[in-house]
């Protein structure tokens, strides 16, 4: 699929915003929220690209993120790897991480909610290690020291991780677009439709399988590099949170599953939603009871998230015209 | 040191068998859902936090002991299933299967957080006049709470089986459970069995809260624990079965409780994943599933 000229020329000023904002935004908090959107987007898109492309749910999303965020940091406490570097070996861990939890459950053929719980129980599996062995630290967790500068990958000022951000997300959207226009993420969509017919069409499923949730590994092994740094710590709890691995899905469901824009805008707006709602109620719980409710509203709604709206009145348009 | 940790191995396998009663219980609530309605209940954790508070509150303030609050929790959280499916998940999901697990999940969020409102995030534990008093089994004591726990749990899983088997409203369940459509066309409602099933999900879960609370805490959180393992149940039991959450229970439970003892509470964690990913690589369908 080529995006029509219109779509480059909005993705070119968005892109545009994006580099400038630093330069209009003077609050370090809303720089701080921004980064935080596009993080979230990154790690939505991750899951996208084998939950939304490739049909494949997955409830454990996080374990690449952990993965990530170990690696780079054991790297540097102990090795004194700078992260530079350190975070193309959390990518590589992430993605084999992806390969051996994509082919022992996919060869065994696993689907839908089974393959989702079977994420979560190795992301649960992965944190009581990480909480046991000697060398993550344990329970206490792993501090890394402040020394801001690019091959540390740290910042001293927010703008610093936002730019950071701001890379990450634009690989990931780089990504989906390839996926849209791509052999590959073709393949992906006929697994999502019809598994058994992609396969008789020559499909080879496990592969193209294993290669999404690799992806998807690499993708949240820099993600966890990324917040180890900004952080500067790390514990098994945090690194594999459930939350985290809910939140990568309900940004991507929110904004439309399986689109490339999908992540960056239920990201956009549910942390809108959040920080709103955080803003004018200050009682702990109470804001977000109120997310709750709207994300209930949103998705009674609006049943193909976010983007949805857009394509719905698109087709309207279009059928008016006609 | 080993012959220490192995005179323990039979109250270690015993405890076990105690809390995987009440785990069988939480597993049962999900095997129901999922194996009829096809869907993972987020908010089951939040439910069962919410039937924690009932017994809570039913003690503190009206003093009623939690064994009896069964009596009220239980059928409270039938109506509060039947009718958040009924006019909430079944109305608002427009039928999605991704939309009811968003619409679960933001369930469970304004749950969890309205009980943090209201009841804050402290730990609250209740003690019962007879709560240190304990059966002599020769080689350990058992305390009274757990026994009870135990037998109300394994009697409740009795009723449940008898329900599904020699009812007409079981026979509607299964029914609806095999072919919805099929259900519908020989004049099944099927809105109103999925109402049901999913009422009787949390029904199960107002009765385990009622037994958990003398033996546990509570406090915002506390059903999410619970719910991983009722996962690792349903799975290994069989998506649906009933006798299999409960055999599962009890496989959890002893796994948990002797895991514990011989590698430590941290680690002792581990045989719980390990258990769950091996039975999902090598027998997906569980001990008494039939169908992936």
């Amino acid at each position: 699929m080529k995006l029509p000229f219109r779509s480059n020329i909005f993705i070119a000023l968005g892109l545009l915003t994006a580099m400038l904002a630093p330069f209009g935004i003077s609050s370090k908090f809303q720089l701080d929220v921004l980064t935080l959107i596009f993080f979230t987007a990154y790690l939505g898109q991750s899951w996208n690209i084998l939950g939304g492309y490739a049909g494949q749910f997955s409830f454990g999303g996080v374990m690449f993120f952990g993965t990530g965020a170990y690696t780079s940091s054991i790297l540097l406490s102990s090795f004194g790897l700078p992260p530079i570097i350190g975070i193309f070996a959390a990518i590589f861990m992430g993605a084999l991480l992806g390969l051996v939890v994509g082919y022992l459950s996919f060869r065994s053929g696993l689907r839908g909610s089974y393959f989702a719980l079977i994420t979560l129980a190795f992301a649960e599996l992965l944190r009581v290690l990480a909480n046991s062995v000697e060398f993550t630290g344990g329970g206490v967790g792993l501090f890394l020291t402040y020394a801001p500068g690019l091959y540390n990958l740290q910042f001293t000022s927010p703008t610093g991780f936002y730019y950071f951000s701001l890379i990450l997300l634009v690989i990931s959207l780089a990504i989906a677009i390839w996926l849209e226009r791509s052999r590959f993420g073709a393949q992906l969509v006929a697994i999502r439709e019809n598994e058994d017919a992609a396969e008789a069409l020559g499909v080879d499923t496990l592969k193209c399988k294993i290669y999404a949730i690799m992806i998807m590994g690499g993708m949240g092994g820099a993600a966890g590099t990324f917040y180890a740094q900004k952080y500067l710590y790390i514990d098994p709890p945090i690194s594999y949170s459930i939350a985290l691995s809910v939140e990568m899905l309900l940004v991507t469901i929110v904004g439309g599953m399986g689109t490339v824009f999908g992540p960056l805008i239920g990201s956009f707006v549910l942390h809108t939603v959040n920080e709103i709602a955080r803003h004018f109620i200050s009682t702990p719980g109470l804001s977000l009871i109120v997310y709750g409710f709207i994300l209930i509203v949103i998705i009674s709604y609006l049943p193909n998230g976010l983007v949805g709206l857009f394509r719905k009145t698109r087709k309207n348009k279009e059928n008016d015209d006609a | 040191m080993l012959s220490i940790t192995l005179s323990l191995l039979p109250a270690g396998i015993i405890n076990g068998l105690m809390f995987g009663a009440i785990y069988a219980l939480v597993a049962l609530g999900l095997t129901l859902i999922y194996g009829v309605l096809h869907i993972i209940n987020f908010a089951h954790g939040a439910m069962l936090m919410l039937a924690l508070y009932s017994a809570y509150f039913l003690f503190k303030v009206l003093n009623i002991d939690p064994y009896v609050s069964i009596l009220i929790v239980t059928p409270a959280s039938y109506v509060f299933g039947y009718t958040i499916y009924r006019w909430g998940i079944g109305k608002l999901s427009g039928g999605r299967d991704q939309n009811i697990l968003l619409i679960t999940l933001g369930l469970s969020i304004i749950l969890e957080n309205s009980a943090l409102f209201f009841f804050t995030g402290d730990q609250q534990t209740i003690s019962l006049p007879y709560s240190y008093e304990s059966f002599d089994l020769g080689f350990l004591y058992l305390s009274y709470p757990k026994l009870i726990s135990f037998v109300a749990s394994l009697i409740i899983c009795v009723l449940l089986w008898m329900l599904m088997t020699l009812t007409d409203l079981g026979k509607a369940i299964r029914a609806v459970a095999k072919e919805r459509e099929g259900a519908r066309l020989v004049g099944i409602d099927v809105e109103h069995v999925f109402a049901v099933t999913f009422g009787i999900g949390v029904a199960c879960l107002g009765a385990a809260g009622c037994m958990l609370l003398p033996i546990f805490y509570v406090d915002p959180y506390t059903g999410n624990i619970f719910v991983i393992i009722a996962f690792t149940i349903v799975v290994l039991g069989g998506m649906g079965s009933i006798v299999g959450a409960l055999l599962g229970g009890f496989i959890i439970g002893v796994t948990e409780s002797v895991g514990g003892l011989l590698l430590g509470e941290s680690l002792g964690q581990i045989g719980i994943s390990l258990i769950f990913i091996l039975i999902l690589i090598f027998k997906p369908t569980g001990i008494f599933g039939s169908k992936v």
